[in-house]
């Protein structure tokens, strides 16, 4: 009784308390030292676009007409923006519906830890995994797919910025949708479905000029169609264009898109977020 | 039945009245409790109760499965919403507990997860830096005798090596109040003596330890004071001998007849008891045994599990 009359008050602990973006970094570094250490994990997760770069270049690889590209080199930029989503919305929609029924999150909660600091963790795990995916499709399509690397300061610019706002916007995406599944078992069937189903609608596994407009249309309002369509405007030559909807790469909209889709995703994260998993109330 | 229905309503009004007078030092109480109440549905799982918790003490909250002791914790930690009452911990109401309140409070939560991936060392150093004042890591791993296993994966953890890292995790930040739920649930026996030796340690420098429990010689071997919660209710609250000689009334005299039938008899005055069969045996009595309640008689009989026995 007598050695609790010395410690400290709540007000001066709370001038002592680690900052929320020192823990993330430290986050961070855990989350990948978890995700690298899961062999198996990480060998799927990187293996799985290139996988299926390989089997529809291999299998679609004649000539567009008109465009002046072959249709191997249309699914370099598309299995890159699936790759970005698979490591931000699927990976994020599934890891955190798990850790929520482990019960991982409800102890962090327990904890005086920054909730922020929780998410930028899950951030640099994405942006790192992610830069990774990236970096393996383009070395494939380089190599393989007569893919060039962007050609000008501007077009590596438009790549930049296609990566980080839809790497975003997916991972907040992501974070919504990990609070669907109601057990962490389910979890990868919920989070896959609609991954999958977009990647059908969005021109990831068919081209776009082949895809019925309606499909199309409900496709433009996720942000992996944009995406798509931004890669193959940095990596496809100007003649390709004429494939697109709207004959054009329509940067300015592709932009609006996905900031629109990284602040709706934050607002729904905001919403949504949960610490226990739905039978805990 | 009759009896700890006649008591409750003696020792919730005695029990009122002190916690009135606690409450006017309230330095002196880390946890105050009044009218807790929590429903599941048509099930309620805290149906009135109240505790006055000391600062520096050990207090057990003893119970059978399913009386409200975890709901209870869990209000406590700031983790579950309640439905009617007042709950003070540390001075706050855990339903808002700041970033500086968590800090000052650690849990060790019934059903466990750690990192499967992470080692133990890397999991205690980065919970200690979500802490202003932690402990050091290494004298933490120590302190739960895991210091063998400091390099091991989680996953390559013993249940009982993953309890002792859940109580690390809970004292990492130095805290000021410690809420154990079912801490030794499926531990060996030794286990469970080196546990209880390390709660006696944290409690004596100084950290006020609340700590559920459905195992009695727990409750008697660790608790300054405990309560024993039946259906949603404290019906006994008080020290663990305290409670013995308060409910465990009378005493049960045995012996065997002439003709070897075993015969027992209850009785309030033994020693009266005795001297008749002195009389009547005149010397030495067969098979003689005077016993009185254990606090597991006096348990059993609190939470109306008499049947048990």
């Amino acid at each position: 009784m007598t050695t609790t009359g010395v410690r400290p008050r709540s007000d001066a602990l709370a001038d002592r308390l680690p900052g929320a973006w020192g823990i993330g970094l430290e986050r961070g570094v855990l989350e990948l030292r978890q995700f690298f250490r899961q062999r198996d994990q990480v060998v799927f997760t990187f293996a799985f676009p290139v996988v299926f770069l390989f089997l529809f270049a291999s299998i679609f690889r004649d000539d567009v007409r008109g465009a002046g590209i072959n249709a191997s080199q249309l699914y370099v930029p598309a299995m890159m923006a699936a790759g970005i989503m698979s490591t931000s919305f699927q990976s994020l929609g599934i890891s955190i519906a798990i850790e929520r029924d482990e019960k991982v999150l409800r102890r962090l909660r327990g904890t005086p830890m920054p909730p922020a600091s929780y998410f930028l963790g899950k951030i640099w795990l994405v942006l790192v995994s992610g830069l990774l995916e990236t970096a393996i499709l383009l070395l494939v399509g380089t190599t393989f797919y007569d893919i060039d690397l962007p050609s000008s300061a501007g077009r590596w610019f438009a790549f930049a910025w296609i990566f980080v706002l839809g790497l975003t916007a997916c991972a907040l995406l992501g974070i919504a949708v990990s609070s669907l599944p109601k057990t962490g078992k389910s979890a990868s069937s919920v989070v896959v479905l609609p991954f999958l189903v977009l990647q059908f609608i969005s021109g990831v596994y068919i081209a776009i000029d082949t895809i019925p407009d309606w499909m199309l249309n409900i496709g433009a309002l996720f942000p992996l169609k944009w995406m798509c369509q931004g890669l193959r405007g940095v990596f496809l030559p100007e003649s390709a264009q004429v494939l697109e909807q709207a004959g054009d790469w329509e940067f300015g909209r592709i932009a609006l898109v996905l900031t629109a889709w990284c602040v709706g995703g934050l607002l729904l994260c905001l919403l949504t977020f949960r610490w226990k998993n739905r039978r805990e109330g | 039945m009759d009896i700890s229905k006649d008591t409750w309503s003696s020792l919730s009004v005695r029990f009122r009245t002190s916690l009135f007078d606690m409450t006017t030092h309230a330095n002196e109480l880390a946890v105050v409790v009044r009218g807790l109440r929590k429903r599941y549905g048509d099930v309620t799982a805290v149906d009135g109760v109240d505790l006055g918790i000391r600062r520096g003490e050990v207090f057990g909250l003893l119970g059978p499965n399913g009386a409200g002791k975890s709901t209870t914790v869990e209000i406590l930690q700031g983790n579950r919403a309640r439905d009617a009452g007042e709950v003070s911990v540390l001075g706050a109401d855990p339903a808002h507990g700041t970033r500086a309140w968590r800090s000052r409070v650690g849990i060790v939560w019934q059903d466990e997860s750690a990192p499967a991936e992470l080692t133990v060392r890397e999991t205690v150093r980065h919970f200690a830096r979500y802490y202003p004042r932690p402990r050091d890591p290494e004298e933490v791993i120590h302190l739960v005798g895991l210091e063998a296993k400091a390099g091991s994966r989680i996953k390559a953890l013993s249940g009982g090596q993953r309890r002792r890292l859940d109580v690390a995790l809970g004292v990492i930040g130095c805290p000021e109040l410690l809420l154990l739920d079912e801490p030794t649930t499926g531990f060996d026996p030794a286990a469970r003596r080196r546990f209880w030796d390390l709660i006696r340690k944290l409690s004596a420098e100084g950290t006020t330890i609340v700590l559920t429990t459905h195992y009695l010689e727990e409750a008697e071997a660790l608790a300054d004071r405990l309560a024993v919660v039946a259906r949603g209710r404290v019906v006994a609250e008080g020290e663990p001998a305290g409670l013995r000689e308060r409910y465990g009334t009378g005493a049960t005299v045995a012996w065997t007849e002439p003709d070897g039938t075993g015969r027992t008899a209850h009785t309030d005055e033994p020693t009266r008891a005795v001297a008749e069969l002195m009389r009547r045996f005149d010397g030495e009595i067969p098979g003689l045994r005077v016993t009185r309640p254990t606090l597991e008689d006096v348990y059993l009989r609190l939470t109306g599990q008499e049947d048990a026995r």
